[in-house]
Order: C-alpha cells, then sequence, then structure tokens
C-alpha cells in the first residue's frame, strides 16, 4: 500500500467512566477503502469521529496527512481535508442544495462564488441532482438529501471522507442510489472510512473488513476473509445474524 | 357618571407624544436588549465555567428582582456610587436594556438548543469555526423559532416601559398622571391612556404575526 492517510495509536476514549474505544491502533492508506463493522454500542462511530475530532479523544495519538490532531489549532486544518457524511444528512434547511454546497468553500477556503458554484454544479451532476440545486433539503427525498450531504462534503475537495452509517435512516429503495455514489467515489480512488451494516457494499468495494466489538478492533482483513474465514467466535455470531 | 370627550380630546396630542416616547425606550431597549441577550444566551452554554456561572448569575438575578426595584438601583442607587446625577432618559434605558436582555437571553438560549446538534456537527467538519457555524449555519435557524417569543417580550417591554414614570420620565403614563393632576379627569384619561396601550400591543402583535408567516415561506 501506499502513503499512510490516517493513523491512529493507542486510541481510547471514555464518558465519564465508561471507556467506550479501549486502545485503537490502525494505519489507512491513501486510497484504502476501509469499512467498520460490529454491534451496536461497540465504538465504531465513536471511532469513526474521533478521527475528526467531533469526539475528543481521551488518550493517543492521530495523525492525518501527516498532521498531528491536538487541539482547537490545527482542528479545523485537517476537517478541510476530511469530509464527513452523517447518518441524518445534517443539511442546512434553511439554505438551497447550492446554497449548502458553497458555504464552507468560500468562508473557509475562500473561494468566490461564482468558482464555488461552478464546482458545486459540477458535483450535483456527479451525484444525479443537477436539478436540484435551488431546491430546499426538506424538498428533497432522503436518498437525494444524502447524495447532495455527500457532494457538499466533496465540495472542500477533501482527501477522505469519513461515513457515519450513512444510509441506516433511509428508506430501503433509496438505500441502492447512495450506494452507487458510493461506489464510484471508491473507484475513483477516494480514501473512505465507512461506518456501515450494508455487507454487500463491504464485500463488494472495501479493501479491508474492521469488526470492533467491546471498543476493541477484534479481527480485520479482506472482506472475504472476514465475512467467509472469520476466526474469531464472536465475529462469526455476529455475523451470521445479519447476513 | 358620564365621560367627557373634550377632556380627552384635548389631551390626545399629549399623550400621543407620549406614546412615541414609550415607543421609542421600548425600541431601544429591546434593541440593546437582543445584543446583550444574544451574548449572554449564548455565554449561558460556553463550556467554560467561568463564563456560564456570570452569565447565569446575571438572568437569574434579573428574572429575580422587580424592574421597579431595578429602575431604583440605577436611577437612585447607581448615583452615590459614581458620584453623579443620571439623566432620566438614560436611567431608563438602562434599566430597561438591562431587563430585556436577560428575558432575551433566555429566549436565545432555548433558541439555539432547539437546533439540532446535527448542524454544529456538520459546520465543524466541513472545516469551519465555532463562529462560522454559530453565525452562518445556528444563528439564521434560531431567529425564525424566536421571532414570536421576541415579539411577546416587546410587547411585555411596552407596557412595563410604564414604570418608569416613577422616576418622572414622560412616557405615555407619566403623561396621563400630569394631565389628570391638571384636570382631575382620572377616569377619561387612565381610559385613554389604556387604549392607546391597546393599540400599540395589538399592532405589534398583528406585525409579528405577519413575520412569523414569512419567515415561514423562506
Amino acid at each position: 500500500m501506499s502513503t499512510e492517510m490516517i493513523k491512529i495509536t493507542g486510541l481510547k476514549k471514555s464518558y465519564g467512566s465508561l471507556e467506550v474505544l479501549k486502545g485503537i491502533d490502525l494505519t489507512i492508506a491513501e486510497k484504502e477503502v476501509v469499512v467498520i463493522i460490529g454491534p451496536s454500542g461497540s465504538g465504531k462511530s465513536t471511532l469513526l469521529r474521533c478521527m475528526n475530532y467531533l469526539e475528543e479523544p481521551t488518550e493517543g495519538t492521530i495523525v492525518v496527512d501527516g498532521i498531528k490532531l491536538d487541539g482547537e489549532a490545527n482542528i479545523n486544518e485537517v476537517r478541510k481535508e476530511v469530509g464527513m457524511v452523517f447518518q441524518r444528512f445534517n443539511l442546512f434547511p434553511h439554505m438551497t442544495v447550492l446554497e449548502n454546497l458553497v458555504l464552507a468553500p468560500m468562508k473557509v477556503r475562500g473561494i468566490d462564488r461564482k468558482t464555488a458554484e461552478a464546482t458545486a454544479m459540477e458535483l450535483l451532476g456527479k451525484v444525479g441532482l443537477s436539478d436540484k440545486a435551488d431546491s430546499y433539503p426538506d424538498q428533497l427525498s432522503g436518498g437525494q438529501q444524502q447524495r447532495v450531504a455527500i457532494a457538499r462534503a466533496l465540495a472542500m475537495k477533501p482527501k477522505a471522507l469519513l461515513f457515519d452509517e450513512p444510509t441506516s435512516a433511509l428508506d430501503p429503495e433509496m438505500i441502492k442510489e447512495v450506494l452507487d455514489v458510493m461506489k464510484r467515489l471508491a473507484n475513483e480512488g477516494m480514501t473512505m472510512v465507512v461506518v456501515t451494516h450494508e455487507m454487500g457494499f463491504a464485500r463488494e468495494v472495501g479493501d479491508r473488513v474492521l469488526f470492533v466489538d467491546g471498543g476493541k478492533i477484534l479481527e480485520q482483513g479482506k472482506p472475504d476473509d472476514i465475512f467467509l474465514h472469520a476466526k474469531e467466535e464472536r465475529t462469526r455470531s455476529f455475523l451470521s445474524k445479519i447476513l | 357618571m358620564e365621560l367627557n370627550f373634550k377632556l380627552i380630546e384635548d389631551a390626545i396630542p399629549l399623550l400621543l407624544a407620549g406614546a412615541g416616547i414609550t415607543l421609542e425606550i421600548t425600541a431601544m431597549s429591546v434593541g440593546f436588549g437582543l445584543l446583550i441577550g444574544m451574548i449572554i444566551g449564548v455565554a449561558r452554554l460556553a463550556s467554560i465555567k467561568p463564563v456560564r456561572y456570570a452569565a447565569n448569575f446575571y438572568v437569574d438575578f434579573i428574572r429575580g428582582t422587580p424592574l421597579l426595584v431595578q429602575i431604583f438601583l440605577v436611577y437612585f442607587a447607581l448615583p452615590t456610587i459614581i458620584g453623579q446625577r443620571i439623566d432620566p432618559f438614560f436611567a431608563a434605558i438602562c434599566a430597561c436594556s438591562i431587563n430585556s436582555g436577560a428575558y432575551i437571553a433566555e429566549i436565545f438560549r432555548a433558541g439555539i438548543q432547539s437546533i439540532d446538534k446535527g448542524q454544529m456537527e456538520a459546520g465543524r467538519s466541513l472545516g469551519m469555526t465555532w463562529y462560522q457555524t454559530m453565525r452562518y449555519v445556528i444563528m439564521p435557524q434560531a431567529f425564525k423559532r424566536i421571532i414570536p417569543p421576541l415579539g411577546n417580550e416587546f410587547i411585555a417591554m411596552l407596557k412595563d416601559s410604564s414604570l418608569v414614570s416613577v422616576i418622572g420620565f414622560e412616557e405615555l403614563t407619566r403623561r396621563g398622571q400630569l394631565i389628570i393632576a391638571r384636570t382631575y379627569a382620572s377616569f377619561e384619561i387612565w381610559l385613554a391612556v389604556a387604549v392607546i396601550y391597546l393599540i400599540m400591543t395589538f399592532t405589534v402583535a398583528r406585525l409579528v404575526g405577519l413575520m412569523e408567516r414569512r419567515f415561514e415561506t423562506k
């Protein structure tokens, strides 16, 4: 594998006396697609959210694209480069789709409106929503909103994208349109870390699957190795319940 | 008992001028209150403890004491400390702004807290600072939700500003008192004063309703 994009060492996270992450070491290479699976409450979302400091680690270091995360000063620098897609989309409801896409590039990167809008329109085309530029989020279906959210993250031209259960809040018939967009991104070489229950996506697109349980990475490997020949009993029992 | 309409007619110009001053104090107080309230409301949500405690103390103190006492504190007590008389207009605006600020702080706090946590996370995850996210994402949404309670606060202040009459400041209520001192027509004049307050509060309520509908359709 090529250069390191995200390197996590000895990551621990506690809420009061509850330890959610109990020592995670993880290196993610550039252009790698890593899928994180595991039961709810296992800490997989927390692990993802630590990668752009939405959750502050209790212990351990996180280095993203050569920048060590350690406080307000450089968090925004890293967040510029690492986009995030949420389960509940979190689009800005008071803005049109186009405004959603140009806000951060203009305010954070200082790009002028014309350039930002051109990029935004191009990205909307890519997610198949060119005709929705002037719509408001609440006029769109869940699948469309999530595709806008992906385009919004891409508008910052990030080096990596984090997905926090991106299809969990969607009606079944809308899941495919979102996964298709994600597959295309993966094929284009985007570095992606995806927390999901979509095992089909994991097998087809993932370079590596991590099984997280009890705040630790219990097992990891190529998708087929995990899905067909898991070594750990916990992994097998989890997979047997969801496959 | 019959009404002397001639008396009311004569008093109307003076009372209307007083009503103008009432509107002026209210608008200024709520205006400054809005500024104070926005800052204090955000401070009440701050993660830095001393900031939060100071903001809480301010809100608790103002909401826990009568406006009349606050007016006395500013007009009578403050001069003994600074050794200088305070102009009634300044004292009135000062007391009412500080009072209004505390109530508006609560309105802002509730408005900000009603916005989904995911909005701040989305803004921050795009690399925007806390301030940028507040300014462009949270506040515009919060503003829409706080228009009705802000309208109520304006109406409450419109009525409560009558209390500044006690420091001799000549707004609507004080004008009424002065005219009665001259004419002894309590019933006519207080009735006229009440009707003028009613017209003002009713109009403001309707305007707020209009604004609310305007914002709903984006």
